[in-house]
C-alpha cells in the first residue's frame, strides 16, 4: 500500500514534467527555445518514471531491481547528443531565430564554428 | 595531465568497470558463465575500438567523480522546475541568447563532458564549440545577465572538471 502510494507520487511527478515539455514545445516561439522543452522533461520526467518502476518492482518482486538505472544511463548519454545535433543542423539551414534574441548577430559565426575574438 | 596507456591490457579501468556492469545489467543473469563473458567483452571492446579512442586523457581523480554526479543531478531537479516554471508563465519575460562561453581547457574529452553537462541542465544547450576548442557556444532558453551564466557554468562546472581530470 505504502509502496504503491510512493509509486503513484514519482509517475505523478514524472506525468507532470513530461506534459509541461510537451506544452513548451508547442508554445515557445523558436525552434532553439523548443528544443529546451523536450529535451529537458525527458531527464527529469523519465527519471521519476524510472524511479517509481524501480521502487514498485523492487519490492513487488524479489530482490532489487536496478535495471531501470540502464534506461537512465542511456538517456544521459543520448539527450545531451540529440541536442547538440539538432541546434546544429539548425544553425546549418539558418532556422530563424526569436528577433529579441541576445546575440543574435553571433549565430553566422557559431555557424562556421570560430572562435570568440578577446577583447 | 594524464593519457591513457594504449597497450594495457586495460586501458582504462573505468570503461571496464562501466562495460562489465551495464553487461551485467543488461543480461540481468549473475553466473560464472556470465561474470566470464563481461570480463572478456569489457577487455575485448575497448581493444577494438583503441583506434578511435587513442591518446585520451585520464581521470586523474577519480574521488571527485561521484561529487560532480550528484551536484549535476541535483542541478538537473533544481532547474527542470524553474524551466517548467519558464514554460508555463509569460512568454513575453523570456529573454533567449546565444552565449559565448570562453574555455579553459583545450582537451576533447572534458569539453565533451561539460557541453553535455550543460545540455543536461535545463534551460541551456550547448549549441557548438569552435574548431580551435577555445569558446563554447550555448543556447539559453532565459538570460537576465549573460556574464553571470558565463561565471556560473565556470565555476560550477568547467572548474570542477579541470581538477577531475587534472588540465
Amino acid at each position: 500500500m505504502i509502496v504503491e502510494l510512493i509509486s503513484s507520487i514519482f509517475l505523478i511527478i514524472g506525468g507532470v514534467f513530461l506534459l509541461v515539455g510537451s506544452v513548451g514545445l508547442f508554445r515557445l516561439p523558436d525552434f532553439y527555445m523548443r528544443l529546451h522543452a523536450p529535451t529537458k522533461a525527458s531527464t527529469l520526467g523519465i527519471g521519476a518514471i524510472l524511479v517509481a518502476s524501480i521502487i514498485f518492482f523492487s519490492f513487488k518482486e524479489e530482490g532489487i531491481n536496478i535495471q531501470e538505472m540502464l534506461i537512465t544511463l542511456f538517456i544521459f548519454l543520448t539527450a545531451p547528443i540529440t541536442a547538440h545535433m539538432l541546434s546544429k543542423a539548425a544553425l546549418h539551414v539558418r532556422l530563424p531565430t526569436e528577433p529579441h534574441t541576445l546575440n543574435r548577430d553571433k549565430v553566422e559565426q557559431i555557424r562556421t564554428r570560430q572562435a570568440e575574438p578577446k577583447d | 595531465m594524464k593519457r591513457i596507456k594504449e597497450n594495457a591490457i586495460v586501458p582504462s579501468p573505468f570503461t571496464f568497470l562501466l562495460l562489465f556492469i551495464v553487461w551485467l545489467l543488461l543480461t540481468n543473469s549473475y553466473g560464472l558463465g556470465n561474470l566470464l563473458l563481461a570480463l572478456f567483452l569489457s577487455i575485448a571492446l575497448p581493444w577494438l575500438v583503441r583506434d578511435i579512442r587513442s591518446n585520451t586523457l585520464r581521470v586523474a581523480k577519480p574521488l571527485k567523480t561521484p561529487g560532480y554526479i550528484l551536484m549535476l543531478l541535483w542541478d538537473i531537479i533544481v532547474s527542470n522546475v524553474i524551466v517548467a516554471q519558464q514554460v508555463l508563465g509569460a512568454k513575453e519575460n523570456l529573454r533567449p541568447g546565444f552565449v559565448a562561453v570562453p574555455l579553459d581547457m583545450r582537451e576533447p574529452l572534458p569539453i565533451t563532458l561539460l557541453a553535455s553537462t550543460i545540455s543536461l541542465t535545463p534551460g541551456t544547450v550547448s549549441t557548438e564549440v569552435s574548431e580551435d576548442y577555445s569558446t563554447l557556444y550555448v543556447h539559453a532558453l532565459n538570460v537576465p545577465d549573460e556574464q553571470a551564466l558565463i561565471q556560473q557554468i565556470k565555476q560550477r562546472y568547467e572548474t570542477p572538471l579541470k581538477e577531475i581530470f587534472g588540465c
